[in-house]
C-alpha cells in the first residue's frame, strides 16, 4: 500500500493547486483524477469557452470593421474550426497541469477514487493511505431538469459538455438559465449565426449581478437579436427528434419556443455520489454540499473538502484559493482566512460583466447607508476610440467611511479591470485611495477612478 | 563605471559623521585627493577627500545630515554617466533637515517632483507607528479608538476593519489591569499562556528599553512634609463642598511640579539627537495605569491652570485613558512627567524617563511619620518624591535645585498662589 502525506481526490483548479502548494511545503502528495487534469475548468468549462468567446468577438468585430476603415468582405463563420481551436487550447492547458505535477513531483493516479475510513483512498484495486490528510475536490457537473422532461439526451437537449464539442451549430437554440454559462453560450452562438432564445426563471438575466448590469446586458443582447425571456417558467417540454418545443409562461403570458436544440445552463450538481462519503462519516449540508468547518475540514477529522463540493460560489478561483489554504493548514501553517465576500465574479460575454462585493439591491436590503458612484464608458476616451462604449463602472461606497461595499463593471475588459477593486477591498482602501492612485490616460480603468470620484460628488469627466 | 564616495571613518572611534558642507557640487570636476566635503566626526570637523578622478555626478546626502560610516554619500564618474543602484545606496539619514535629494542621475529623464512633506502622521514618532488599513484608520478616528491599543489581525499585524469593530467589545470582557484571565473551570490547565504583544505593549517595550538603556539616568530622592498641603487640601475641598470636583493630592503634586519647572527651565527640556529643546511651555505627562499597560495623558500648560482645572482634566483624561478613548494629541507632547504610586502604598520608587523628556518625578505614598521638630518628636504626614534625570540634559546640581523648589512648594502650598 502506497502512502503519501496528502491524497487529493480530483485534479481540477481546486485539487491541482492544493497539490502544488502541498508539494511546495514539502508534503508527499498524490492526486487522483479519473479524466484529464485541470478538471471542468480547463477541459469543458472556463478555458474552452474563453477560446470560443474570442472567436465570437472576432466575428462581431469583423461585421463592424467597415466603420473602422477595414473591409473584410463577406464574413463567414465555422463553428467546427473554432471548436477545434478551443480543444487545442484546453489540451495545452491540461498538459500544462500535467507538467506542473511532474515538476512538483506529485504522483498522479489515474482512475476513480473512493474514500475509505482511516484516511485511505481506493482506486480500482489499489489502496493508498494518507498520513496527514485526504482532500476532496471532486467538483461538479451540469444538471438537467428531468421533472419537466428536459433530461439531457446529448442531441436535442444538451449541456455545455456537448455544446463545446459540436462540429456544426444548430439553426436555433433555446438556452435555459441566464447565469454566466447561459449568457456566454448565447453570445457565442449568436455570433455564429444561431437564432438564440435565453429563458431565465428569475426576474432578470445574470440574477446574481447588480440590476443595472443585467439591464445593460439585456439591451445589448436584444440589439444583437438575441431573444431574452426573464421571469419565465418552462411548464412543459416536448422533445422531438430534431426539435424541442417549450411551453413558457412569462409575465402572465403563455408562449411557445421552438428550437433545434435546448442548452441546459441552469445550475450544477456536485460530485458527491459513490465516493465513500457515508462510509467515512462525512456529512452533507441541507443544500447537498459537503459540510465543512472554517478550516474546510469535514465532519470527519483528516478529511477536507475544497472547491465546488465545499459550497458556493462555485468558481475556479474560489476553489484554488481554498486549495492553497488547506495545503497550508495541513502543513501546520496559519494562513489568512478566505474572505468569501471578496471573490470576484465575471461573465465573459460581450460586453463583459464583472463584480465584487454587494449589489445595490443588497445594500438596500441590508439597510446600509451607501452612496453609488457611476461612470459610463460612453464618456471614456479610450472606449470611444475602440468603439466599445457600452457599459459603465459603478462603485457602492459606505457613506460614512468610504468603504467600497461593492463594485460593478459592464464593458470591454471588465474581467481585467475588476481586480483593481479586488485589491482595494482586500486591503481596505476606501474610494479615496482608489481615486488618489493616478490612472493612466487614456484607459478604460480611468472610469474606475471617475466612478470613485462620482461617489464623492466630484466627478471630473461627466 | 561611476565610483561611490563613502562616509569614511575619519577618526578611530567614528561611527557616523555629520555632513557639514559640500565643498564640491554636482557637476564640478574632481581629482583624486580633492576635498569634497567637511564632515563633523565625534571629535572634530574633518575633510572627506575624493578617491577617484572625474566629475562629482551625484550628491546623495544633503548638508546637515548625519550618515553612518560606510554609507554612500556621493558618486564620481564620467560626465553624463548614469549612477546605478541609486535606491539601494541611498542612506537613511538619521536626522535630515532637508528632504532627500532626487535619486535620479542628472542626465536621466525629467525628474519627478520632490516628495511633498508628509501630512501630519497619526503618531509622532516611529515607536508609535501603527500599521492599519485606510478604512480602519478612518473608522478608528471617527469612533475615537486609539489604534495603538488595538491588536491587529491582518497581514503582519496590520489593524483592519474587524479589529476596530471588535475593539470596544473586547474591552468589556477584559479583566483588571495586567491581570491574566483565570482559566475557566474545567478547562485544560496549561503550564503557561502565550499572549501576543499588543501594540501598546510593543510600544512600551520599545520606548522604555530605548530609555533605560541609552539614557544615563540618575535619581534624586527627597522627603517632603505634606502636612500643610494636606491641610490646604482639606480646606479647599470643604469650601468646594457639594459643588463636587474635589482636589486630590495628585492634582496638588502636578501643579507644584509644573510651577517648579517654570523656575527651572533647565529641567523642562527634550533631548534631541543633536540639540536640546528647552520648553517655555509646561506640559505635564501623567502616568496612568490602564488595561495591559500604561499611558501618559498630558495636562497642557499645567502651570497656568488652577487646581480645580487640573483636577477636572486629570480625572477626565484618566477615565478616557482607561476606556482607550484618548486621541493621539492627548498623550503626546509632554515636557516632563509625574508617576504616582502612592495609592499602592509604595514608599518610594524610581520611574523610567519617557523620552525625549529629560525628567520624571516618582511620587510615593503619604504616610504619618515621627519627625523631630526642635527638641521634640511630632507626627507629620510625609511623602517621598524621586526625580529621574537624563544626565545628558540635567546635571546633579540642576536636578537637586529643582527638587528643592518642588519640596518648598509642597511644604508651603501658599507659595503656589504667588
Amino acid at each position: 500500500m502506497a502512502t503519501f502525506d496528502v491524497i487529493i481526490l480530483g485534479g481540477g483548479p481546486a485539487g491541482y493547486v492544493c497539490a502544488i502548494r502541498c508539494a511546495q511545503l514539502g508534503l508527499a502528495t498524490a492526486v487522483v483524477e479519473q479524466e484529464k487534469l485541470g478538471g471542468v475548468c480547463v477541459n469543458i468549462g472556463c478555458i474552452p469557452t474563453k477560446a470560443l468567446l474570442h472567436s465570437a468577438y472576432i466575428a462581431n468585430l469583423l461585421k463592424e470593421s467597415k466603420e473602422f476603415g477595414v473591409e473584410a468582405g463577406n464574413v463567414t463563420t465555422d463553428y467546427g474550426v473554432a471548436m477545434k481551436r478551443s480543444r487545442r487550447v484546453s489540451d495545452q492547458n491540461s498538459k500544462g497541469v500535467e507538467f506542473l505535477m511532474k515538476k512538483n513531483k506529485i504522483t498522479v493516479v489515474k482512475g476513480t477514487g473512493v474514500l475509505q475510513p482511516g484516511k485511505k483512498v481506493k482506486v480500482g484495486s489499489d489502496v493508498y493511505e494518507a498520513k496527514k490528510a485526504v482532500v476532496i475536490a471532486t467538483g461538479s457537473r451540469v444538471k438537467g431538469i428531468p421533472p419537466i422532461g428536459l433530461e439531457i439526451n446529448k442531441t436535442t437537449v444538451i449541456s455545455s459538455d456537448e455544446a463545446l464539442l459540436m462540429e456544426r451549430v444548430p439553426a436555433s437554440l433555446a438556452i435555459i438559465g441566464a447565469g454566466a454559462v447561459g449568457m456566454e453560450f448565447a453570445d457565442i452562438f449568436n455570433a455564429f449565426g444561431v437564432k438564440v432564445t435565453v429563458i431565465e426563471a428569475l426576474p432578470r438575466i445574470l440574477p446574481l449581478e447588480d440590476a443595472e448590469a443585467s439591464d445593460t446586458l439585456n439591451k445589448s443582447y436584444r440589439k444583437r437579436g438575441i431573444e431574452v425571456i426573464a421571469g419565465a417558467k418552462v411548464t412543459k417540454a416536448n422533445v422531438g427528434k430534431d426539435k424541442v418545443t417549450l411551453d413558457v409562461e412569462a409575465g402572465g403570458e403563455k408562449k411557445q419556443v421552438t428550437a433545434a436544440a435546448v442548452l441546459m445552463a441552469a445550475g450544477r450538481a456536485v460530485n458527491i455520489e459513490n465516493i465513500g462519503l457515508k462510509e467515512c462519516g462525512i456529512q452533507l449540508t441541507e443544500r447537498g454540499f459537503i459540510k465543512v468547518d472554517k478550516n474546510l475540514q469535514t465532519s470527519t477529522a483528516g478529511y477536507y473538502a475544497i472547491g465546488d463540493v465545499a459550497g458556493p460560489p462555485m468558481l475556479a478561483h474560489k476553489g484554488s484559493r481554498e486549495g492553497v489554504v488547506v495545503a497550508e493548514l495541513i502543513a501546520g501553517q496559519k494562513p489568512h482566512p478566505i474572505k468569501y465576500d471578496n471573490v470576484p465574479s465575471v461573465t465573459y460575454c460581450h460586453p463583459e460583466v464583472a463584480s465584487i462585493g454587494l449589489t445595490e439591491d443588497q445594500c438596500k436590503e441590508q439597510k446600509l447607508d451607501y452612496v453609488a458612484g457611476k461612470f459610463p464608458f460612453s464618456a471614456n476616451g479610450r472606449a470611444r476610440g475602440t468603439g466599445e462604449t457600452e457599459g459603465f463602472v459603478k462603485i457602492l461606497r459606505d457613506k460614512k467611511y468610504g468603504e467600497i461595499l461593492g463594485a460593478h463593471i459592464v464593458g470591454s475588459h471588465a474581467s481585467e479591470m475588476i481586480h483593481e477593486l479586488a485589491v482595494a477591498r482586500e486591503n481596505e482602501y476606501t474610494v479615496e485611495e482608489v481615486e488618489l492612485a493616478i490612472h493612466a490616460h487614456p484607459t478604460m480603468s480611468e472610469a474606475i477612478a471617475q466612478a470613485a470620484l462620482d461617489s464623492l460628488g466630484r466627478v471630473i469627466d461627466t | 563605471m561611476a565610483t561611490k564616495v563613502h562616509m569614511e571613518a575619519l577618526s578611530p572611534t567614528m561611527e557616523e559623521g555629520r555632513l557639514v558642507k559640500w565643498t564640491k557640487h554636482e557637476g564640478d570636476p574632481v581629482k583624486s585627493g580633492d576635498t569634497l566635503a567637511e564632515v563633523e566626526t565625534d571629535k572634530a570637523v574633518m575633510e572627506l577627500v575624493a578617491r577617484a578622478d572625474g566629475q562629482l555626478l551625484k550628491v546623495m546626502v544633503p548638508e546637515g545630515t548625519t550618515v553612518p560610516v560606510g554609507n554612500v554619500v556621493a558618486w564620481i564618474g564620467k560626465p553624463g554617466e548614469k549612477v546605478d543602484g541609486d535606491g539601494a545606496a541611498a542612506p537613511a539619514p538619521k536626522s535630515a533637515p532637508a528632504p532627500e535629494p532626487q535619486k535620479r542621475a542628472p542626465s536621466a529623464v525629467r525628474s519627478a517632483p520632490e516628495t511633498p512633506p508628509q501630512p501630519a502622521p497619526i503618531a509622532p514618532t516611529d515607536a508609535t507607528r501603527v500599521k492599519a488599513s485606510p478604512l480602519a484608520r478612518r473608522m478608528a478616528k471617527e469612533a475615537g479608538v486609539d489604534l495603538k491599543l488595538v491588536q491587529g489581525s491582518g497581514p503582519g499585524g496590520r489593524v483592519v476593519k474587524r479589529d476596530v469593530e471588535s475593539a470596544p467589545a473586547t474591552e468589556v470582557q477584559r479583566t483588571a489591569p495586567g491581570a491574566l484571565r483565570t482559566p475557566l473551570e474545567g478547562a485544560p490547565r496549561t503550564p503557561y499562556e502565550d499572549v501576543p504583544l499588543t501594540q501598546i505593549r510593543k510600544t512600551i517595550a520599545k520606548r522604555l528599553a530605548a530609555s533605560i538603556g541609552p539614557i544615563p539616568h540618575f535619581f534624586l530622592t527627597t522627603e517632603i512634609d505634606m502636612e500643610r498641603a494636606a491641610e490646604a487640601r482639606e480646606a479647599l475641598n470643604k469650601q468646594l463642598g457639594e459643588e463636587g470636583g474635589k482636589i486630590s493630592f495628585n492634582d496638588i503634586v502636578i501643579k507644584a511640579v509644573a510651577l517648579a519647572l517654570v523656575q527651572h527651565r533647565a529641567c523642562n527640556a527634550w533631548f534631541q539627537e543633536d540639540h536640546i529643546r528647552y520648553w517655555n511651555e509646561v506640559h505635564i505627562g501623567m502616568a496612568v495605569a490602564i488595561e495591559d499597560g500604561l499611558i501618559t495623558p498630558v495636562i497642557r500648560n499645567a502651570d497656568l491652570k488652577s487646581l480645580r482645572e487640573i483636577g477636572a482634566e486629570s480625572r477626565e483624561l484618566a477615565a478616557r485613558a482607561r476606556s482607550r478613548r484618548l486621541k493621539p494629541e492627548e498623550y503626546t507632547g509632554a515636557t516632563f512627567s509625574v508617576s504616582n504610586l502612592g495609592m499602592f502604598d509604595i514608599d518610594q520608587f524610581t520611574a523610567v524617563i519617557n523620552p525625549p523628556e529629560a525628567g520624571i518625578v516618582a511620587i510615593g505614598s503619604i504616610a504619618a511619620k515621627a519627625v523631630p521638630e526642635g527638641d521634640r518628636v511630632v507626627v507629620r504626614r510625609r511623602m517621598r518624591a524621586t526625580m529621574s534625570c537624563d544626565h545628558r540634559v540635567i546635571d546633579g546640581a540642576t536636578g537637586a535645585a529643582y527638587m528643592k523648589t518642588l519640596k518648598q512648594m509642597l511644604e508651603n502650598p501658599l507659595a503656589m498662589v504667588l
